[in-house]
């Protein structure tokens, strides 16, 4: 169904990483990326999926809801899987007929590659599953703030990506209620050509938007009937302070990103 | 034997089983729904009547359990579902909002259209439907949206009806309206049922409407069937209506309260007026006596 798309979706929990400021969970996320992507080789790499592995155990959120957010990925992962196995050609031949030749080095990248998307799913899905929502609109808000200098309204979008994200399960209700709705007419929505599906979407679409619209104003009423004035001004009601386990998470980043550079240096490139 | 049209059989849904969230929507629920009669389904909010109504044209399949439509399960061919679609319209709550067209001719004939019927007879459909629901002429070139709520209302009502459904189902069809388009659509229902004899079915949260208009009445409680009966039947349990958080019509109360005293009152009554009669003819009887 639908409704199982997991954007934004928070699993509760009291876990370390729960706590964690939403802020140094942004920072992270996006230092654990760029880390990544600095690994040379499988000792680099392996540290950083021991790093994923812990992370994920520490947060106490499922392994099946990891595999969830994997689901979607997955025939992206193949397909670079197959990608780099056809077509590089590096370390001893394993196999070779007519066309296709697979060696050691086309395996390895496959597998590094593999693991690399993995790492990148799993840390991101990570930051969506302890982090709430709003805490997360609100943290990106905040990181942002600097660019206030430059006269972007942050905080206006910051209040569009809350909105847009609060709007995210409510519109997904609407569609399947049109959508039942138009079936009880006897819309056909299963079965015809390509042109035939798009069109047999119309009937949805239409009164989805409306009523999208129709929100839109009706939320912006009341927001202007509480004295909704934009960021100015505006304090706050959650405040957010750095702790100790802050601090002690980004050392441990530090201490990895020097053991991913080391390692790299030490251990040349991939095999 | 009566002429059953729309029976359920143990009809069991479960919401999101075997997660946290694991809700059973209806529970064990076997009803059998006579031809030609106007069936109210009545329940404290949450005890499963969407749920249950949903089923009726197959847009939901029971976990256990099945419905049959002129005692054929409807999903004895899982192809041949959309055609009980055609055959027990759905109406949905606040269907005002899946109206799409440009017109509202061409709106009302979305349904008639996806039947695969011929131009003359969707024309004819969506004329007499629109004047089943007391809409002019001048209505079938306006574009839906610039209608008023109530006008939306009937338009997609119109909409149902014009598959010229053997079963006739609406979820809450007076929900959000004012006292006048209330009565204007229970009036309208209530014309289509005698005019056309075809079974309807509505979910109501006003007992009093319920009282008024069903023949039947069929009551849910915490996801599964409590009474289906007549009108008379079903309000004669007073209590335990009551002690699942519904209330029976003021009329009613009035009448079982004057029956328990032992005043001859003939017949129900469920209007004000027809309380009046009652009351008065019951006086002069105990006069002639
Ligand atoms: N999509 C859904 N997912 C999970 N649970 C649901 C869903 N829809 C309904 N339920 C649950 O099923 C139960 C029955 O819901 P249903 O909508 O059938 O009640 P209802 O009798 O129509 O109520 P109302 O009078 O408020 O319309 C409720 O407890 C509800 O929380
Ligand atoms: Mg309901």
């Amino acid at each position: 169904m639908i409704s199982d798309i997991t954007i934004g979706q928070y699993y509760s929990g009291t876990s370390v990483l729960h706590r964690l400021d939403a802020r140094v969970k942004i920072l992270l996320t996006v230092l654990f990326i760029v880390i990544i992507f600095l690994c040379k080789n499988f000792l680099s790499l392996a540290l950083m999926f021991a790093l994923t592995a812990v992370s994920i155990l520490l947060s106490g959120v499922p392994f099946r809801m990891f595999f969830k957010s994997l689901k979607p990925i997955l025939p992206i992962i193949l397909f670079t899987a197959v990608l780099n196995i056809f077509y590089i050609k590096k370390g001893t031949e394993l196999l070779s007929f007519w066309v296709i030749t697979i060696t050691t080095g086309g395996l390895a990248t496959a597998f590094f590659m593999a693991v690399r998307i993995i790492c990148l799913i799993m840390c991101s899905s990570l930051l969506t599953y302890t982090t709430t929502p709003t805490d997360l609109t609100d943290a990106i808000e905040r990181l942002l703030s600097p660019l206030k200098v430059l006269h972007i309204q942050v905080h206006t979008l910051a209040m569009m990506m809350t909105l847009a994200l609060r709007f995210i399960p409510t519109l997904i209700e609407e569609i399947e209620r049109i959508t039942n709705a138009q079936k009880a007419r006897g819309a056909d929505f299963e079965s015809g050509r390509f042109m035939q599906r798009v069109k047999a979407m119309i009937p949805v679409l239409v009164p989805l938007f409306v009523s999208a619209f129709r929100r839109a104003y009706e939320l912006s009423f009341a927001m202007s009937c509480r004295c909704y004035h934009g960021g100015e001004g505006r304090t706050r009601m959650k405040q957010m302070k750095l702790h100790l386990s802050d601090g002690v998470s980004f050392l441990l980043f530090a201490l990895v990103l020097a053991g991913v550079i080391v390692l790299n240096h030490f251990f040349g490139k991939l095999i | 034997m009566a002429d059953i049209i729309l029976e359920t059989k143990n009809l069991t849904y479960t919401y999101a089983p075997k997660t946290a969230g694991e809700v059973t929507a209806i529970r064990d629920v076997s009803v059998a729904i006579e031809r030609g009669t106007l069936v109210g389904i009545i329940g404290h909010t949450g005890s499963g009547k969407s749920t249950l109504i949903e089923h009726f044209n197959g847009l939901m399949r029971g976990t256990s359990g099945v419905v049959l439509l002129d005692g054929k399960d409807i999903w004895e061919n899982k192809k041949e579902i959309r055609s009980v679609r055609f055959r027990v319209g759905v109406c949905f709550q606040y269907p005002e909002y899946q109206l799409f067209e440009e017109t509202v001719y061409k709106d009302v004939a979305f349904g008639p259209k996806n039947m695969g019927l011929s131009e003359e007879e969707i024309d004819r459909r969506v004329r007499e439907v629109l004047s089943f629901v007391g809409l002019e002429e001048r209505y079938l070139e306006l574009s839906p949206f610039d209608l008023s709520g109530g006008e939306k209302r009937r338009v997609a009502i119109a909409g149902i009806m014009a598959m010229e459904p053997q079963v006739l189902v609406l979820d809450e069809p007076c929900a959000g309206l004012d006292p006048i388009g209330r009565a204007t659509v229970l009036s309208l229902i209530q014309n289509y049922q005698k005019t056309t004899g075809s079974t309807v079915i509505i979910v109501t949260h006003s007992m009093e409407d319920a009282a008024l208009i069903a023949d039947r009445i069929l009551v849910m409680n915490q996801a599964r069937l409590a009474f289906y009966g007549t009108v008379e039947e079903v309000f004669s349990h007073a209590g335990e209506l009551q002690s699942m958080g519904l209330d029976i019509p003021q009329m009613m109360r009035l009448y079982l309260l004057l029956r328990e005293k032992g005043l001859p009152v003939s017949k129900t009554f469920y209007t004000l007026e027809q309380a009046k009669k009652a009351i008065l003819a019951c006086f002069k009887k105990g006069e002639n006596a």
